[in-house]
C-alpha cells in the first residue's frame, strides 16, 4: 500500500530564505518533496517542545527543524537550543516506544543552497521507510 | 528550592494506563524554577500522555493546570473546580504536593510526575546541585557556611576522610571534597582554629530518624 508521509518542517527565517525566493513551485522544481510542509519561524531557538509535539498530535509522521549552523546562528545560540529540544523529544519518543528518527535537527547554511532540499528529501525517504506514525489510528 | 526532574514518560504512562481523563497539575513553586513541573512542563507532559494514549489506541482527555503551590490546603482546594472531570491526577509538584493532595482528597487517585531529588540551587543554567539535607540541626556556623551533611558523600562531621585527593571526593572527580572547601574557607576568613575541635557523635533524630518531623508554632497556630 502506498504511503505519502505527512512531514512538518520548522525552519528559521535564515535557512528558509530559499523558499521566499523560489516560492513553492520553484522548490518543487528543485526536487523538494510534496510531503513536507514548511513552517517558517523567526528563530528555531523560539520553538517550544510542545509545538513540535503538537505537530505529532496533529498527525505528522515526521517532524524536523532546520536552523543555522551550530556555531553561526544569527541569534547566537538559537539553533543550539533547538537542537537540545529536538534531542529531548527523541528521548521522549524512545520512552514511548516510538522511533526517535521521526524527529530530526538540521543545521543548514543560510541562503540558496541544495542542502535545504536535500534535508527534506532525506526526511521524506526516512519517514516513508518508517511508515505511518504510531500515534495515528488511536483515539483522539 | 526543592529540586526535581520529570519521571520517564513510560513510567507515567503505566501509572495512568486505566485513566481516560487526566488532570496534569503543575506547581508554580520550586519545580517551576527547576523546570520540572511548571506550566511549560505541564503542557509537554500532557501532550506526551495524549501521544502515548494515541499510540495505545486509547481514549484520553487531559486538563492542564498549574497551582500557585501544592503545599498549602488553600491552593489544593482549588482543584475542586475539576471535580468529576478526571479519573487521575498527575502532580508535577515535589513529593510534598502529591502527599498534600492524597491527604486532602482521600478519594483522588494521585500519582507523581516527577522524582523529587534534593534541596539545592541552580549552579548554572540547566544544572542544579544539592546544598542542604534538611537535617533539622544546622551546623553551618561551624563550617564556613558549607554543609558537610548534604555535600560530603559520608556526611562526616570530622572530615575530610582518606578519600579526599587534590580537593576532590573519591566518589567522582567532579565532586569537590566539601571538607577541603570548609578548611579553605575557614582559613580564608581566619577562623580555622575551630577545625581542631572534635565534633561529638551527632544526634540524627532531627533528620527524620526519629520519625516524620513536624514544626508547630504556637504564635502562629489558631
Amino acid at each position: 500500500m502506498s504511503f505519502t508521509p505527512n512531514i512538518q518542517a520548522f525552519c528559521c527565517h535564515y535557512t528558509s530564505q530559499q523558499t521566499l525566493a523560489e516560492g513553492p513551485e520553484g522548490l518543487l522544481a528543485d526536487g523538494f518533496p510534496k510531503s513536507v510542509t514548511i513552517h517558517r519561524v523567526a528563530c528555531t531557538g523560539k520553538l517550544e517542545v510542545s509545538t513540535l509535539l503538537k505537530a505529532f498530535e496533529d498527525g505528522a509522521d515526521g517532524v524536523y527543524v532546520a536552523g543555522c549552523p551550530l556555531d553561526k546562528c544569527h541569534n547566537l545560540m538559537g539553533s543550539q537550543r533547538a537542537a537540545k529540544r529536538v534531542a529531548a523529544i527523541k528521548k521522549a519518543l524512545t520512552e514511548l516506544g516510538v522511533e526517535p528518527e521521526r524527529i530530526e535537527m538540521y543545521h543548514l547554511e543560510r541562503g540558496f543552497h541544495p542542502a535545504f532540499v536535500k534535508a527534506a528529501q532525506e526526511m521524506d525517504e526516512r519517514i516513508t521507510t518508517l511508515g505511518p506514525s504510531p500515534f495515528q489510528g488511536g483515539a483522539k | 528550592m526543592i529540586i526535581a526532574e520529570r519521571k520517564p514518560i513510560n513510567e507515567i504512562m503505566d501509572m495512568v494506563k486505566d485513566a481516560k481523563r487526566i488532570l496534569v497539575l503543575g506547581c508554580r513553586g520550586c519545580v517551576t524554577i527547576c523546570s520540572a513541573g511548571g506550566e511549560r512542563e505541564v503542557e509537554i507532559l500532557a501532550s506526551l500522555i495524549r501521544l502515548g494514549k494515541q499510540k495505545a489506541g486509547q481514549e484520553v482527555s487531559t486538563i492542564e493546570a498549574t497551582l500557585v503551590r501544592q503545599c498549602d490546603k488553600e491552593y489544593i482546594d482549588s482543584i475542586d473546580q475539576w471535580d468529576g472531570q478526571y479519573d487521575a491526577i498527575i502532580s508535577m509538584a515535589c513529593g510534598v504536593g502529591v502527599n498534600f493532595i492524597a491527604n486532602l482528597r482521600p478519594m483522588a487517585k494521585v500519582y507523581p510526575g516527577v522524582n523529587t531529588s534534593s534541596f539545592g540551587g541552580s549552579a548554572e543554567q540547566g544544572v542544579w546541585s544539592e546544598q542542604c539535607a534538611g537535617c533539622g540541626n544546622c551546623i553551618l556556623h561551624l563550617t564556613g557556611g558549607l554543609c558537610p551533611v548534604a555535600r560530603c558523600a559520608k556526611s562526616l562531621m570530622n572530615g575530610p576522610c582518606g578519600g579526599s585527593v587534590g580537593g576532590r571526593c573519591e566518589i567522582h572527580k567532579d565532586v569537590p571534597c566539601i571538607w577541603q572547601s570548609i578548611h579553605d574557607k575557614l582559613v580564608r576568613i581566619d577562623n580555622a582554629e575551630g577545625l581542631a575541635a572534635i565534633a561529638p557523635i551527632r544526634d540524627w533524630s532531627t533528620a527524620g530518624h526519629g520519625g516524620p518531623r513536624k514544626i508547630a508554632r504556637n504564635d502562629l497556630t489558631v
